[in-house]
């Protein structure tokens, strides 16, 4: 089930588009931020509130790989595997990661605090190894910098690693 | 200090540029929509778009002001601008930068094209892993909207445009305009087939522009600085600057703006810093994923839109990927080939299934399995996926295979002689398969 505030905060799109359609992917992104993942019944609630059929919601959130239609861990992390940042380690990182939380890619560590998945490009290629934890990027990744990103998070929720504005080559600034 | 004058890059190159309105437009900012409100008809920006020979920059290179002229002028029907901020061709981060750190620019950019085309409304559609973009913009947006830039009377000329901010949520394929467009109505992103063109049935049915974030750019520089100055840089026919994401096996990756047509060896040792390691290249891309893959003679190709053509691959989204000779070929295509059966839409049978059968061939070779027979079955394959595609995407998936094929044969021949990967292990580790 949506919350009213989910509701509200879906119809306040409206306006910028000539069809209510247009703001599906916006209402599942805003279901999946208030439960961490899409459910039937969210499904259902953007359905009337977008004029759509069931199917309609469910053949586009299941397109999109932000989707999720499974409950995650609290931190989802992805590492880019693709070309230039597998070309710097993207392997041995995932094989790090998988070590350190003791599951392998595509599983959630059974205290349900992390979920590792391999993912594809996501334009940090000049600054990899690299990858996404939650809303954030984390970049020139080592192993030594992962694990103090791991006890970061573990410990205060957040980590002062994660990645700003970007601009390489960093030298530049 | 940069070898060449930035244009792009040039607010972000200078230290302590906060990117906000009030620095952007301390910078000389805003002043070109300014202009073009109060001198020029919609007509005029596009003849002066056309003559500046601008072509976009997303990774087909078509010139933008011919691409605007095919908009109907009809005032009554209306017409929608797509801001195409959906980079995800791997290699590329230019546009991330741009966003980022300077997203008033590309605002600007947007009013102006929105003008040229008469759209009252344009969507700057973002790609949805760019968390951090999105709220730059968003405050971008606001800051733009609360000064009069955007909303129902620009800069008090009585003109109405309004810019939207649109996520995506994960899928390379929006990057392609059709897909972008359904992805924007709401819909799974699949490439529509063309015609009709988006400039005649777009958005909703609507007359409708795509253009990227880089294009988009250029555009307050080429009001301001004028059409001379713009077609001084570069070459006649790929005027202006680019802006080359360097990555891979360089000592310095980054992004590079440099006017178009130098050498890609000089792109490589005198901005990026060379190899790293004191290794030698062994291959490159020099437009991204979708691009053929060059080798060491090639790196006296220019890095014009014309050039890189003649000499077999494309300049597409200005990725460009350094491969030294520690890396295996059959891996590297092996990789590339993960992305594009993870990211095909699934719409054209021969990219769906095609690609999947790409990856498995290449895989079981790269792993030591494979069969002699293979190397004529992934040419055949290829053969009947490139030009078979409603997008683009089928000739861009199999352009990492074809041109290994050609460049590099015998790693293939010895992967299967040897049922190995000469490499070794050392290169399956870093593999992240």
């Amino acid at each position: 089930m949506l919350s009213e505030a989910a509701k509200t905060r879906i119809q306040e799109l409206f306006p910028r588009y000539p069809d209510k359609r247009s703001c599906t992917l916006a209402a599942l992104r805003i279901a999946q931020k208030e439960q961490g993942y899409i459910s039937e019944e969210a499904m259902a609630d953007i359905g009337v509130l977008l004029e759509l059929t069931p199917v309609q919601v469910y053949e586009t959130a299941t397109f999109y790989t932000m989707f999720t239609l499974q409950p995650v861990g609290k931190y989802l992390i992805q590492v880019c595997r693709t070309l230039s940042c597998a070309l710097v380690g993207a392997g041995s990182l995932i094989r790090h990661l998988e070590q350190k939380l003791g599951i392998t890619a595509g599983e959630t560590t059974p205290d349900g605090l992390f979920t590792l998945k391999k993912v594809e490009c996501l334009a940090g290629c000049g600054a990899g190894p690299m990858m996404q934890i939650n809303d954030e990027y984390y970049e020139y990744l080592t192993t030594d910098k992962v694990d103090r990103i791991l006890e970061d998070l573990r410990r205060d929720g957040k980590s002062s690693l994660a990645s700003g504005p970007f601009l390489i080559p960093l030298q530049m600034a | 200090m940069p070898k060449y004058e930035p244009v792009l890059l040039k607010n972000i190159l200078t230290p302590g540029y906060a990117g906000d309105l009030a620095a952007y437009e301390r910078a000389g900012g805003y002043q070109a929509i300014r202009k073009v409100l109060k001198e020029y008809q919609p007509e005029q920006v596009i003849d002066l778009v056309k003559r500046s020979g601008l072509r976009g920059r997303g990774g087909a290179g078509f010139p933008t002001g011919t691409k605007w002229s095919f908009i109907p002028k009809d005032p009554s029907v209306p017409k929608y601008l797509c801001v195409n901020a959906d980079e995800s061709e791997p290699g590329t981060f230019k546009d991330r930068e741009l966003i980022e750190r300077d997203p008033h620019q590309m605002i600007e950019g947007t009013l102006i094209a929105a003008y040229a085309i008469g759209a009252k409304v344009a969507y700057i559609y973002i790609r949805g892993e760019f968390t951090l973009g999105a709220k730059v913009l968003a405050r971008a947006l606001d800051e733009a909207r609360a000064k009069g830039y955007i909303g129902t009377n620009v800069c008090g000329s009585g003109r109405e445009i309004q810019v939207w901010l649109h996520r995506g949520a994960g899928a390379y394929i929006c990057g392609e305009e059709t897909a972008l467009i359904e992805s924007i109505e709401g819909k799974r992103g699949l490439p529509r087939a063309k015609p009709p063109f988006p400039a005649i049935n777009g958005l909703y049915q609507r007359p409708t522009v795509v253009n990227n974030v880089e294009t988009l750019g250029n555009l307050p520089h080429i009001i301001n600085r004028g059409v001379e100055w713009y077609t001084s840089l570069g070459t006649a026919k790929s005027p202006g600057t680019r802006i080359f994401s360097v990555s891979g096996h360089v000592n310095r990756p980054g992004n590079y703006e440099v006017p178009l047509g130098i050498p890609l060896r000089e792109l490589i040792e005198e901005h990026a810093g060379g190899v790293r390691n004191g290794h030698r290249i062994k291959a490159i891309i020099p437009g991204g994923a979708s691009a053929a893959f060059f080798t060491p003679e090639h790196l006296d190709v220019k890095l014009d839109f014309e050039s890189v053509a003649q000499a077999g691959s494309m300049l597409g989204s200005g990725g460009v990927t350094i491969m030294d000779e520690t890396t295996c070929m059959v891996w590297a295509a092996y990789n590339l080939m993960g992305f594009f059966h993870h990211e095909s839409c699934g719409k054209c049978t021969p990219c769906r299934e095609g690609s999947g059968w790409l990856h498995t061939i290449l895989g079981r070779i790269e792993h030591g399995e494979g069969r002699a027979e293979d190397l004529a079955q992934l040419e055949h394959l290829c053969g009947n996926i490139a030009g078979k595609t409603v997008c683009a995407f089928g000739d861009a998936e199999v352009a990492p295979v074809l041109s290994t094929l050609k460049h590099f044969r015998e790693e293939y021949e010895a992967h299967i002689r040897e049922k190995r990967c000469p490499m070794g292990e050392r290169v399956l580790a870093h593999a992240g398969h």
